[in-house]
């Protein structure tokens, strides 16, 4: 499973490259989630994809008694998510109060902190 | 003992907190803020007085041992960037009292500021990949807030080109993460150590090496990756610059430098050249960036960049003399890079203005925050006896060693560049009459704000010139701590049982 499941991180990755390199602040957003899911599932893929059972001793024993899953790399993966789901939803705050206040999301009109040298010569 | 490495995050987090409970009573909010970073600056001295005395010591965080739970370690190089931390976050503590509007305080800026601290001495402190992006997630998040916080319109421009570059080299960085673990199965940078050396995939090794190049590169601002901090540390208040200007670039370096000799050092001929390649670019597109600004900050900023090439230069030569040299310039830049803004913020608070254009007659108007300017700034371009030049000589001397000619050049050429922006910025804001002709004095300023806005400048110039007049302690303490680096035993055996050691090592 671990192939086809590596095949869909490039795509997710791709896409989002693709996303990100719009000069619109809301692509770049969706580009982001894209990415970040891709980071989320290849942290997912190297636990080994196996049918073994879960992660759970049975009473009486220390070990369990046969190979089972991989239980950390999902343990990182829901931290990882919380912490994409925080900064995330910063980020489109951030980018819905910028429209609000900058008026555009078209980030090559974004100026302000660095303004362009020909501009300040003609307003000086 | 694993309380005390607990502490240097738990502290400015209890402080966060408290701070944000007091957030709308102005006197006492500051000073709590004052006050954590007091106890923190005790705190890392006395774990870089227990480092010193007993190498390296590690905490297992709940009693798991060392692959399986986090562990916290304090090796020399730790312990010193603590210490150089608590300073920082102490002195800006101190400047924000009087440089940080009512407005911004009742919205939680010490809150935000003890975060961050929080999030920069964990990083510090964590023996554990995944714990190190916990950390600097934290250590983001808090600063995305400090850097927004007001809202005005340039600092929501400035901010989310931080924002959006940022958070590509944390998913950069989480994916790593991920992958390294694939390969070895561990996330422990002690194991990491050992089982990398152990995997028999030099593809996949050098693909991960450079990944993490690409990571902690954008958190450290390197040549080609520096793009957002020119964009944005001149927006926020001076508190908020210095501070970031200060740690987070240089967090972003300290994890270049943990990573490269302690997880990949197997390979330098290839990582470390790549490396070398950037260092020198970085130095130097730094440099010529700030010929070419005309604002006090903007000035400033390129010339962190340029800065952090320095930085990594010593890690990329790889002797043990270069990784002194890295070290001692971090304590050095650290100091004089988080002075000159605060001094900037003083500067602007008298004139009005950022523009060196608008600015004038600053000596005039006070020679005594003009001394401590040349001071910073002149130690910065290496100027003989400051900190600085001995900085600079420890690299240079390193790359001659090597017979690295061309990097010897570049250092050379760098400070003389940078001697150029320096000078210019004195020309032009202290030494020539005042333009506009309304440059207040110092002492139009009430007590307290001429206080606290000169007390931490006058300590951080202090610390610059003690370390120009006095460098053989941190001289000896830097080559202890790259010793250390380049054989990592010690710290191996402060993690690790010896029997697990034994065991990886025969598989």
């Amino acid at each position: 499973m671990e192939g086809p499941l590596a095949i869909v991180v490039g795509i997710l990755i791709a896409t989002g490259v693709y996303l990100m390199l719009a000069r619109d602040l809301l692509h770049y957003l969706f580009g982001l989630v894209m990415i970040s899911n891709a980071a989320n599932l290849a942290i997912f893929i190297t636990g080994r994809l196996t049918r073994a059972s879960p992660a759970l001793i049975p009473e009486g024993l220390e070990v369990p008694p046969m190979p089972v899953a991989n239980p950390l790399p999902q343990a990182l993966i829901l931290t990882a998510i919380v912490i994409g789901f925080g900064l995330l939803a910063f980020t489109l705050a951030l980018i819905a109060q910028a429209y609000k206040v900058l008026g555009t999301l078209d980030v090559d009109t974004m100026r302000i902190a660095e303004p362009r040298k020909i501009k300040r010569k003609a307003s000086p | 003992m694993s309380w005390l490495l607990a502490l240097p995050f738990l502290i400015p987090i209890g402080t966060a907190l408290a701070t944000f409970s007091a957030r709308a009573r102005h006197p006492l909010c500051g000073a709590l803020s004052v006050l954590g970073c007091t106890i923190l600056l005790i705190i890392a001295v006395t774990i870089i007085l227990l480092v010193e005395q007993n190498g390296p010591i590690a905490a297992q965080m709940g009693d798991w041992e060392a692959p399986f739970g986090i562990t916290l370690v304090a090796d020399r190089l730790s312990a010193i960037m603590l210490l150089i931390s608590a300073i920082v976050g102490l002195c800006v503590s101190l400047f924000a009292l009087s440089d940080i509007d009512k407005n911004r305080v009742t919205l939680g800026f010490h809150s935000f500021f003890q975060l961050l601290l929080a999030g920069v001495c964990g990083s510090f402190v964590t023996g554990d990949l995944f714990n190190l992006y916990v950390w600097f997630e934290v250590m983001l998040i808090a600063s995305f807030a400090l850097l927004v916080l007001g809202g005005e319109r340039v600092q929501l421009d400035g901010g989310i080109k931080y924002v959006a570059l940022n958070l590509i080299s944390t998913l950069l960085m989480l994916t790593s993460i991920g992958l390294i673990y694939g390969l070895t199965g561990t996330l422990n940078m002690a194991q990491l150590h050992i089982s990398l050396a152990a995997v028999n995939n030099p593809v996949a090794v050098s693909a991960l090496a450079v990944l993490f190049i690409a990571a902690f590169g954008i958190k450290a601002a390197i040549f080609p990756l520096f793009f957002w901090l020119p964009a944005s540390y001149h927006t926020p208040p001076v508190a908020v610059t210095a501070v970031f200007a200060g740690l987070l670039t240089k967090v972003g370096v300290y994890t270049l430098i943990r990573t490269f000799t302690l997880i990949f050092p197997n390979d330098p001929g290839f990582t470390h050249n790549i490396l070398l390649g950037t260092a020198l670019l970085t130095m130097l597109t730094g440099v010529l960036g700030a010929a070419a600004q005309y604002e006090f900050r903007k000035i400033l900023a390129f010339h962190i960049i340029s800065q952090i090439g320095f930085l990594v230069l010593g890690l990329a030569l790889n002797s043990p003399l270069a990784l002194a040299g890295s070290v001692f310039y971090i304590v050095h830049n650290i100091v004089a890079k988080t002075n000159l803004f605060l001094i900037s913020g003083t500067v602007q608070r008298l004139s009005g203005s950022f523009e060196l254009s608008e600015i004038g007659g600053i000596y005039k108007a006070s020679p005594l925050l003009s001394t401590f300017f040349f001071i910073a700034a002149f130690s910065l371009s290496g100027f003989p006896p400051l900190s600085g030049f001995w900085a600079k000589l420890l690299l240079l001397k390193a790359s001659l060693d090597q017979t690295a000619y061309l990097v010897a050049a570049v250092i050379l050429i760098t400070g003389v560049l940078t001697l150029y922006s320096m000078s210019k910025i004195w020309a032009e804001a202290f030494w020539k009459p005042d333009p506009t002709g309304d440059c207040s004095d110092l002492y139009t300023l009430s007590l307290p704000e001429r206080l606290q806005r000169l007390l931490p400048v006058a300590f951080l110039a202090l610390v610059t010139l003690g370390l120009g007049l006095l460098p053989e302690p941190l001289i000896n303490y830097a080559l202890a701590t790259a010793s250390e680096l380049l054989e990592p035993k010690d710290y191996l055996d402060a993690v690790l049982k010896p029997e697990s050691i034994q065991s990886m090592g025969n598989r």
